[in-house]
This record gives structure tokens, C-alpha cells and sequence, in this order.
């Protein structure tokens, strides 16, 4: 069985209740926040999840991981009902909740990594092989006797993503692991975890706002939105269906009437700041080319779609909406 | 069909089997949750020595509160000093047992609002273990300790003709009375699965409990009586014992072998407390707040 995680029909059904005008009786609702999502993900390899929120992402990750029961449908995770056998799944696989830590707050960050050594019995020469692996790439070798709470968050950020790989777990979840850090950080991430999955062929389900987190690392995105997959394959593939746009911002030396090109056009002109729109599936390096060829350039960058206009745009041009 | 019957016969006979394990597994988790959080505090330790000893303090000036009461009175609802200074110590004693153990049950509500009870279901470790762990307070022995001073001096001061049941009963009340605060403690967090803001409902069982039974059963109606003996069933606690210790006519007549059925009460609580908090589980597990 090469499949480690497989969802075939899962849904979840909540029951909201609410107060109902000035009557008393409550009016009960049903919401489905995860609506028959089918799909599996192979031993080793790298995916998005993303939606927009409230589109049913953790509740997905919270099936995944035996914290919730579906309503229906089944889930596998390496080859265990995760609701069932939720505590036997919990040594198999690692969680990072990105805005909640587990780490000790007032204990050095290597207390943590003790606790997790004995909580999950680590045997010795795993434990300590792996520790150092994540110290070092993680760039960790100076917190570990630090407390917690002294450490930034991009820190603390990759104290979490060494706890959760101690017991070495064959899946991986990272619930929005990039939110909130700094450039280096963020790229210290990536590389990590792009090097986990090379070396060590651990499965990785990553959520995430930041589209650039899903180009650097998965190959494979699926998109959910009211409880449903709208969208499963290459990220390339989620631009044409979206025709989605990427953003190039020029600084130009002066300022100058739009610039004009054939396959990108100009949205917005402030003083010598101009932007413009190209197609995401496009590459934008010729085009770079083209202007700095043509125009004065001092600077430039390039924004990517964000999701909700991505899965807007989807919706627009299928005429779901 | 014959391996699905197999099947399910080994599952049955695992099952006992599996609780026990479990159990074990959660002592173990209990400990090591626990030792976390002893250090954690240490990092503080001034902070540590002051909030014990205010913890200490608190809990004795109570008893000095009784204390003053007897520079008027003799008796108090029939019982004397050292009578009622043994009920105190007893329930006291007892409840800061439970107190230390499980006190921090009455947490729940606010991880379940807070979604980091989340993080303690992706742990390989039961969760009640966890959640019992949570904020681990050594200055919680500052409570038992004043129960245990009360209970000493009453010791010392009782009239009672000393017998080798009786003796037992001091035993028995401490560890039957701690389970039975520890199996209220649980159920007051399982019913916070259901309502999040309930952890004072848990309170008014638990230390309102602990105060009604550092006095005697004849000062209260008659109602509330029977409501702690039958309902929530703390009497066994240290009432219905102390009595066969004291020799005093039991409350609401009942017979005097209930003096040394605290034990079966304790386990009858504890395993209803346990059925409680898993059904509170399963439901959080099934509507996720």
C-alpha cells in the first residue's frame, strides 16, 4: 500500500444551534463543514491543502488526526482509522499547529524535546540522531537552553517543527507553519522541509495563506472551499484554471506614461511605481527582460495571486458563483 | 464467521487488559506532565515560596475562623472542639489530596475554548492524564498540610476509646474521601465538554463540598443532608466514618455498617466518573467545541 493517507466520501456534519429571534425555542442547523471529500496522497510526497477560511481546512486536519470523528465516509491515515486507533496514530505522525505552541513556555526549549524523548519513548539513539539533524538544520544549536518565551516567534516556530519530528513520523502536518515570519525565517523553513522530504520521504499536508510556501515546496495543491475539493493537481495548473495574475511592481527612475507591453498590463500608476498584471502561469522573466530593455528601471518585485482571488477567479470564470 | 467470533472474544478479553495498560500509561504521562510544570514553577521559586505559604495561610485561617466561633460557644450543632476540629481535618486533608492531584480539572472549559485542547489529543498519552497534569501545583500541598496539622491536634485532644476499626478509619477516610473528590473533580470537567463556562458549577461540588463537611451533619437541613449522602455522595467522605469513630447517631438514621462502605462508594464514583468523561470526550471529539 504505497497510499498514506486516504479520505474516500468523508464529510462532517455540525450541529449549530442558535438562538432564535425573541422566542426561546432554539432553531437547530446543520452545517457541513466537510462535504464528501475524496482523495489520497502517496508515501512522500509534498501537498497543499488551501481554501479560503472556514472552507473546511482543519476540520480535514482534524479527521486526519483522530482529534475529530467523521460523519461519514472513511479515512485512513498509515493504515489506521485515525478516530479508532487515535492514540497508536499519534506516534506516527507529527502536528504543528502554527499559532499554538506545545513547547514550555518558562522551561529551555530542550526541556521540551526531554519530554517529547520520554513521552513517545524515543529509543536513545534515535532521539538524540534526530535531534541533532534538527538542530542543525533548523539552526537551533543556541536556543535549546533558552525558555520558550523568550524566544521570536520564527524561533519558536522551529522549536515546533523539531518537537513534532523527534518520534520520526511518517506524515507530517503543518497547519500554516509560515504565518507570521520573517523572510529568513521563512525561507530557513522551506529548505528544512524540502530536505525532510527528500532524505527522509516523510509525507507532508501543509495548509497555508501564502501561495509561495505551495511553489517552493508541493508539487501537488488541492483547494477546498465549502467543504468540497475543487481543485486537485499542480499549482501551474490552479493558475490556468483560475487564470489567475501575478503582480509585477516596477520602480521606474521617473515617473513616465504606462509602460506598454503585449503580454502584461499596467493596473495601477503611482509617481515612477507602476503595477502590472500577467498571467501567473506565465514566467516573469522575459518580461522583466523586455522592460528593463525598453525603460529606466531602478527596482522591481514580483506579488503572487492570493488565495481568495485565485479560488474567486475559479468560481468566476465557471460560473459557480 | 468463525474468525469474526474470534475476534471478537479476544477483543473482550483484552479489553480489561487494554484499561489497565491505559491506566498505567496515564500515571506515567501524569508524571512526567507533572514534573514539567514542578520545574516550570521552580523557574519562579520566590514566587513559588510565597503562594505556598499564602496558600497555607488562607486555608489556616479558616480553622481560626472556628477557632473564634468556640471562644463563645461549647458545642456546635452537639459537637465539641476537638470533634468538629476532626471532621475539618479529615475533609481537609482529604480534599487537598484530591486537590493536588486533580485540581486542575476545572481548566477544561477554557482549553476547549482556546482549541488547545487539540494539541493534547495528537499526544500518544491519554488525555485525562494531560488535562489532571495541566498547571501542576506543589503550593497545593500548603492545604493539605493545615488539614493534616487540624486532624493531628484533633487526634491529640479526642475522647474516644480507640479500637483498631476505629484506627482504620482515619486511612480510610482520607484515601476513600480523596477518590471521591477526585471522581467529582473529573465529572465536573467532563460536564464542561458539554458547557465550557461550568467550571464553577465544579467549584461549589468540590470547595463548597470541602466546606460543608468541615462542619457537623446536624447543623444543616435535613434536604441537603440526604442530597450529599445519596445524590452527590460526599458524606462518605468523612461524616458517615467519623460517626462510627465519634459514636454519634448516624444522619437520617442509616444503619452503621455504612461507616466502612466508603471505599465502594470511591470506586463507584470514580468508575461513573470515568464513564462520564469519556462520553464528554467522545462528544467534543464528534462536534469539535
Amino acid at each position: 500500500m504505497t497510499d498514506v493517507i486516504q479520505l474516500d466520501g468523508v464529510e462532517k456534519v455540525f450541529e449549530v444551534r442558535r438562538k432564535n429571534g425573541r422566542r426561546l425555542r432554539r432553531e437547530r442547523k446543520q452545517v457541513r463543514a466537510v462535504d464528501g471529500i475524496t482523495f489520497s496522497v502517496p508515501r512522500g510526497e509534498m501537498v497543499g491543502y488551501i481554501g479560503p477560511n472556514g472552507a473546511g481546512k482543519s476540520t480535514t486536519i482534524k479527521m486526519l488526526t483522530g482529534i475529530l470523528t467523521p460523519s461519514g465516509g472513511q479515512v485512513r491515515v498509515a493504515g489506521l482509522d485515525p478516530s479508532r486507533e487515535r492514540t497508536r496514530l499519534a506516534r506516527r505522525i507529527g502536528v504543528v499547529f502554527g499559532q499554538r505552541t506545545t513547547l514550555w513556555w518558562d522551561l529551555p526549549l530542550y526541556d521540551s524535546y526531554r519530554l517529547a524523548h520520554r513521552m513517545y519513548r524515543i529509543p536513545d539513539d534515535r532521539f538524540r540522531a534526530n535531534l541533532d539533524r534538527c538542530v542543525e538544520l533548523l539552526d537551533l544549536g543556541e536556543l535549546l537552553d533558552v525558555p520558550v518565551r523568550q524566544l521570536s516567534l520564527g524561533q519558536r516556530m522551529r522549536g515546533d517543527i523539531a518537537a513534532a519530528l523527534l518520534h520520526d513520523p511518517e506524515v507530517l502536518y503543518l497547519d500554516e507553519p509560515t504565518i507570521g515570519l520573517d523572510v529568513v525565517s521563512k525561507a530557513k523553513v522551506r529548505t528544512f522541509l524540502r530536505d525532510l522530504n527528500k532524505e527522509r520521504g516523510t509525507t507532508v499536508l501543509l495548509t497555508t495563506h501564502d501561495l509561495t510556501d505551495i511553489e517552493q515546496l508541493c508539487e501537488r495543491v488541492m483547494v477546498i472551499d465549502h467543504g468540497r475539493l475543487v481543485y486537485d493537481g499542480a499549482l501551474a495548473g490552479l493558475h490556468e484554471v483560475g487564470g489567475s495574475e501575478r503582480t509585477l511592481v516596477v520602480d521606474l527612475e521617473r515617473e513616465l506614461a504606462p509602460i506598454e507591453l503585449a503580454d502584461a498590463r499596467v493596473v495601477k500608476v503611482e509617481g515612477p511605481r507602476q503595477w502590472l498584471a500577467f498571467p501567473a502561469s506565465a514566467s516573469a522573466a522575459p518580461l522583466v527582460a523586455k522592460i528593463a530593455e525598453r525603460y529606466p528601471l531602478v527596482d522591481l518585485s514580483v506579488r503572487e495571486p492570493d488565495i481568495e482571488s485565485v479560488i474567486a477567479r475559479m468560481y468566476a470564470d465557471r460560473g459557480l458563483h | 464467521m468463525a474468525e469474526t467470533v474470534a475476534e471478537v472474544t479476544v477483543r473482550h478479553r483484552d479489553a480489561p487488559v487494554g484499561r489497565l495498560r491505559g491506566a498505567a500509561e496515564g500515571v506515567r504521562a501524569y508524571r512526567l506532565i507533572a514534573g514539567m510544570w514542578i520545574r516550570s514553577t521552580l523557574a519562579y521559586r520566590a514566587s513559588f515560596l510565597m503562594t505556598a505559604l499564602g496558600n497555607f495561610l488562607a486555608t489556616g485561617l479558616d480553622f481560626v475562623a472556628i477557632l473564634l466561633m468556640f471562644s463563645h460557644i461549647d458545642a456546635l450543632g452537639g459537637y465539641t472542639l476537638p470533634e468538629v476540629a476532626f471532621l475539618y481535618g479529615a475533609s481537609g486533608a482529604a480534599f487537598g489530596l484530591a486537590d493536588l492531584v486533580m485540581g486542575s480539572m476545572d481548566r477544561l472549559g477554557r482549553r476547549v475554548r482556546d482549541g488547545t485542547l487539540d494539541t493534547l489529543l495528537v499526544r500518544p498519552v491519554p488525555v485525562l492524564a494531560q488535562v489532571a497534569a495541566d498547571r501542576f501545583a506543589l503550593r497545593r500541598l500548603g492545604r493539605i498540610t493545615q488539614g493534616l496539622l487540624v486532624l493531628g491536634y484533633a487526634l491529640l485532644t479526642l475522647d474516644v476509646h480507640w479500637t483498631p476499626l476505629r484506627a482504620l478509619m482515619i486511612p480510610l477516610m482520607l484515601l476513600s474521601g480523596g477518590a471521591i473528590f477526585a471522581a467529582v473533580f473529573v465529572a465536573g470537567g467532563a460536564f464542561q465538554f458539554v458547557a465550557q463556562d461550568a467550571s464553577e458549577v465544579q467549584n461549589s461540588f468540590t470547595y463548597g463540598g470541602n466546606q460543608m463537611l468541615q462542619y457537623p451533619p446536624t447543623v444543616f437541613a435535613k434536604d441537603m443532608v440526604r442530597g450529599v449522602t445519596f445524590v452527590v455522595p460526599l458524606a462518605f467522605v468523612n461524616w458517615l466514618p467519623a460517626m462510627y469513630v465519634l459514636d454519634r447517631p448516624y444522619p437520617l438514621d442509616l444503619p452503621q455498617w455504612v461507616a466502612f462502605t466508603p471505599p465502594l462508594v470511591a470506586a463507584g464514583c470514580c468508575a461513573l466518573a470515568g464513564a462520564a468523561w469519556r462520553a464528554g470526550l467522545r462528544a467534543y471529539r464528534s462536534t469539535g467545541s
